[in-house]
């Protein structure tokens, strides 16, 4: 499917293509698909075969049984399965293994429908959900409004040292209202509670769990075993309320640490599905038969930080010269080896439906760049702190200290070891790089790095337009509307903050040719964590 | 037993307790110097200030650092190894689940590398000068200065990427036969043997060859015994002492300095525990894992001792 996906992405655009694969796994027919591309001004017999070709990638149909082994990029004793403390791709990918949420986000990181059936609000304030019915735990117990009250309610208390407490102070109660019925009040409206309720942190475990290393959950696997740092191993869940799903009986679930050693246990066959593949293995894993790669172009980026409250980056001008010293185009090539896209200091990505597509792209352009830096009266040397905790930001670093010396700026390229970057160097050098992961809305991403009292404004650019559109926009339920704020609030980030954004990157998977069912969830790899009940094994 | 084993004894056992003392008064200043501490960690990009608080009094991180160091140090003189600042499961239970594996790999190992290293290096000894003893010699300085992820990783390539013979991958969990156990080892215990087994031929040659020129040997020969007795029976017992101490060098190695063949093959040693312990700032496992390599060290080198004195008629009978 991902093949077709691709294929039908350079025939459409990203964001058609993705709504009308998603459209097609919601059951859609060629008929409905002709229609919404018909719809979206497109040539009749184009639109035809198009759809076609969809429809028989939809035509695959999934095989039950068999087991696999999957590896993912981290293992340490420190795994755990509490949904509070997850905080890694394993960790995530375990959870969706085990657990449900209330809702689910899809390949356009939209909420539908999971363990809550429906909701209703008026004010985006006052949220009422319906319960899935006949939904029951690994240990047979059945959902009931209470697991969720408590599976919400413990972030907020800072003893659980949630990952999530930040989006859950929001929560102001969440109250059981009937027998299949869950009120949430919120202390400010927020259009977007079903996408945070859709995000891992929030899944529902069982009222009054204390001890998570059983794993009783609602989700399409059992937990068989699980040794933190080794492995764990999941069978299918017999009762589990999805109809024909999962696919699997069993998998296996690793932590490789070491990129080559993935790639050999996937090549000599050990495994099925790896995760973070290195741009440089490609090629390799590509040309193996049998083998393939997966990509999901995500909402992750690296940034260039220049403070806007010490250091050259308190003259505005001084972040603008910088930007234009981004030759985009040639780091996309030689750094990521074309898996990521062009991105132009804004923060919200291609594949996000709030996207910004109307943004003037910032070119490469020395002398604009030299413009700025004169007149900004920035001279000497400066400092850049880079890591290889943030992804490729020590090369992009090195490619910014060329073009900087052509226009007579001298960068100082200041390399920290990932170990204690992100305690001691991200948000207190003046001029350095972070690293940002996908999130799973323009909101969440917008409210935790960029509003001013932000905790990570890694800038501390402040702007009070941009925190009253930011709060507007989370109360506007109207899509078209919100959407504008959201251009406005992108405009004013590209223009004013102190951040550059280079390259929105991918995340790279290797797969037997097996494996099937595997289409992007702009949430990370691994189909947005979520590959396991999704994938099949062909015969 | 005689009165110079039991005085060995005594003192070795002494000076082991001392030194366990001292390694683990440095190993928790060390830890406690590095950048950031085990709720930072764990936090990574999301520690807020609230956040890490409310950690740092879950993990006990709130109380000062020599008053943490006592309350370690009274609970394990009584047993009790703490609880992992990370994972809040009983160190004890984390180390009692990852030490088997590497005591296994170890004892595989050294059944295979200790006859080998021993053998050969007699035998050069014994023939010294010979072709033998020169293609031997030559090999085991060229093997012992090819880094061992070098040789795993070509290892890998060959025998599992290309070739598909063995896996790629050691999964200790999945061996129910022989068979499977031998092809899981294979690849672990052969690239860990190249750089142990070159070292132990080495001192071995060194130290026959340093017996064979002494004075009595010559008084050996002229008596008129076999070259398998003189060797055997005359200078091999002298030679015990040194070579003892190299295999246990060698073994100890095995323990806890296997890292890089832990990574490379995903083997669930404790070497692998200990450096998550360290990049997560995990006071007790560290301390844990340290206080067993330096047991198992102290150990070995006392086991050599002892040995080279039963060996030894001279020392023996003393």
């Amino acid at each position: 499917m991902s093949d077709s996906h691709n294929q039908f992405k350079q025939l459409v655009g990203p964001g058609e293509s993705l709504r009308v694969m998603d459209s097609l796994r919601r059951g859609a027919s060629r008929r409905d698909v002709l229609s919404m591309l018909l719809a979206g001004g497109m040539q009749a017999t184009l639109a035809g075969s198009l759809a076609g070709m969809a429809v028989t990638a939809h035509a695959q149909t999934p095989r039950r049984g068999g087991r696999i082994r999957v590896a993912a990029a981290t293992a340490a004793a420190s795994d755990t399965l509490d949904p509070a403390k997850q905080s890694n791709q394993t960790d995530y990918s375990r959870g969706n293994m085990l657990y449900n949420g209330l809702f689910v986000l899809d390949g356009s990181l939209t909420p539908q429908p999971a363990l809550a059936e429906s909701y209703a609000t008026k004010d985006a304030k006052t949220w009422v959900f319906t319960l899935r019915k006949g939904v029951s735990f690994h240990d047979g117990k059945a959902l009931a409004p209470a697991d969720v009250v408590f599976s919400v309610m413990r972030h907020k208390d800072p003893a659980t040292a949630s990952k999530a407490k930040a989006l859950a102070d929001q929560i102001e109660s969440v109250k059981a209202t009937g027998p299949n019925e869950v009120t949430v009040v919120l202390t400010a409206p927020n259009a977007d509670l079903p996408v945070i309720l859709g995000t891992f942190h929030f899944h529902i475990v069982k009222d009054g769990t204390t001890d998570f290393n059983a794993g009783i959950g609602t989700g399409p696997f059992k937990l068989k075993e699980f040794k933190p740092g080794v492995r764990s191993v999941v069978v299918r869940n017999e009762a589990y309320w999805k109809p024909g799903k999962p696919y699997l009986d069993e998998i296996e679930f690793v932590g490789i640490g070491d990129e080559s050693a993935r790639v050999n246990a996937l090549l000599s066959g050990g495994l099925d599905l790896i995760a973070s593949v290195d741009p440089r293995s490609v090629a390799r894993v590509k040309s193996t038969p049998g083998y393939g790669i997966f990509t999901t172009q995500s909402g992750q980026y690296s940034d260039l930080i220049m403070r806007r409250d010490l250091g050259p980056g308190t003259n505005p001008d001084f972040a603008l010269a910088m930007k234009h010293l981004f030759d985009r185009e040639l780091m996309r090539k030689t750094i990521a080896l074309d898996h990521a896209v062009i991105a132009n200091d804004q923060p919200i990505d291609p594949t996000n439906r709030f996207y910004f597509a109307g943004l003037p792209q910032r070119p490469f352009d020395l002398d604009k760049a030299k413009f700025h830096l004169q007149k900004s009266g920035v001279t000497g040397k400066v400092p850049v702190v880079a890591s290889p905790a943030a992804m490729y930001s020590v090369e992009t670093s090195l490619l910014l200290q060329q073009s900087a010396q052509r226009i007579g700026l001298e960068l100082e390229v200041k390399r920290m070891p990932a170990d204690g970057y992100w305690s001691n160097h991200w948000l207190n050098s003046p001029v350095g790089f972070g690293n940002v992961n996908p999130r799973p809305s323009a909101d969440v991403l917008l409210t935790q790095f960029f509003q001013s009292d932000a905790a990570w404004n890694e800038s501390r650019w402040k702007n009070p337009k941009f925190d009253q559109l930011l709060l507007a926009s989370r109360a506007e339920t109207d899509f078209g509307k919100r959407k504008q704020m959201y251009a406005d609030m992108q405009t004013l980030i590209h223009q004013e903050a102190g951040i550059g954004i280079p390259l929105f990157l991918a995340s790279i998977d290797g797969h037997s040719s097996k494996l099937k069912g595997l289409s992007p969830i702009p949430l990370g790899g691994l189909m947005g964590y979520s590959f396991a009940e999704n994938v099949w094994l062909d015969a | 037993m005689n009165a110079l084993i039991l005085k060995l004894l005594a003192r070795r056992v002494a000076l082991s307790l001392l030194s366990l003392l001292a390694v683990s008064v440095l190993v928790f200043a060390i830890t406690a110097v590095l950048p950031g501490d085990a709720a930072q960690e764990q936090l990574g990009q999301e520690a807020t200030p609230e956040a890490l608080a409310a950690l740092r009094a879950q993990m006990g991180l709130d109380v000062p650092g020599p008053e943490r160091y006592v309350k370690w140090l009274w609970g394990a003189v009584r047993g009790d190894l703490g609880t992992s600042a990370t994972t809040r499961m009983p160190v004890g239970e984390l180390v009692g689940s990852r030490l088997p594996n590497s005591l296994l790999l170890a004892a595989v190992t050294a059944l295979f590398s200790v006859p080998i290293a021993l053998s050969l290096g007699i035998v050069c000894a014994v023939w010294r000068g010979s072709w033998l003893d020169r293609v031997a010699s030559t090999g085991a300085v060229a093997v012992v200065s090819v880094p061992e992820f070098l040789v795993a990783t070509l290892a890998v390539l060959v025998f599992a990427v290309k070739l598909h013979w063995l896996p790629a991958l050691s999964y200790v969990s999945d061996i129910e036969s022989l068979g499977q156990m031998l092809r899981a080892f294979a690849m672990p215990v052969l690239s860990l043997c190249c750089v142990i087994i070159a070292q132990m031929m080495r001192m071995t040659r060194a130290a026959v060859i340093d017996q064979l020129d002494a004075p009595y040997i010559e008084m050996v020969r002229l008596k008129g015994a076999s070259a398998a007795r003189l060797v055997l029976l005359h200078a091999l017992p002298n030679a015990v002492g040194p070579i003892a101490n190299a295999v246990a060098l060698s073994l100890s190695y095995l323990l806890g300095g296997v890292i890089i063949v832990e990574t490379i093959f995903n083997y669930p040693g404790i070497a692998k525990l200990m450096v998550d312990g360290v990049s997560q700032r995990d006071m007790p496992l560290v301390q844990a894992c340290a206080m067993i390599f330096c047991s198992g060290y102290l150990l070995l080198v006392t086991l050599a001792d002892v040995c080279g004195i039963v060996a030894n008629p001279r020392l023996r009978h003393r």
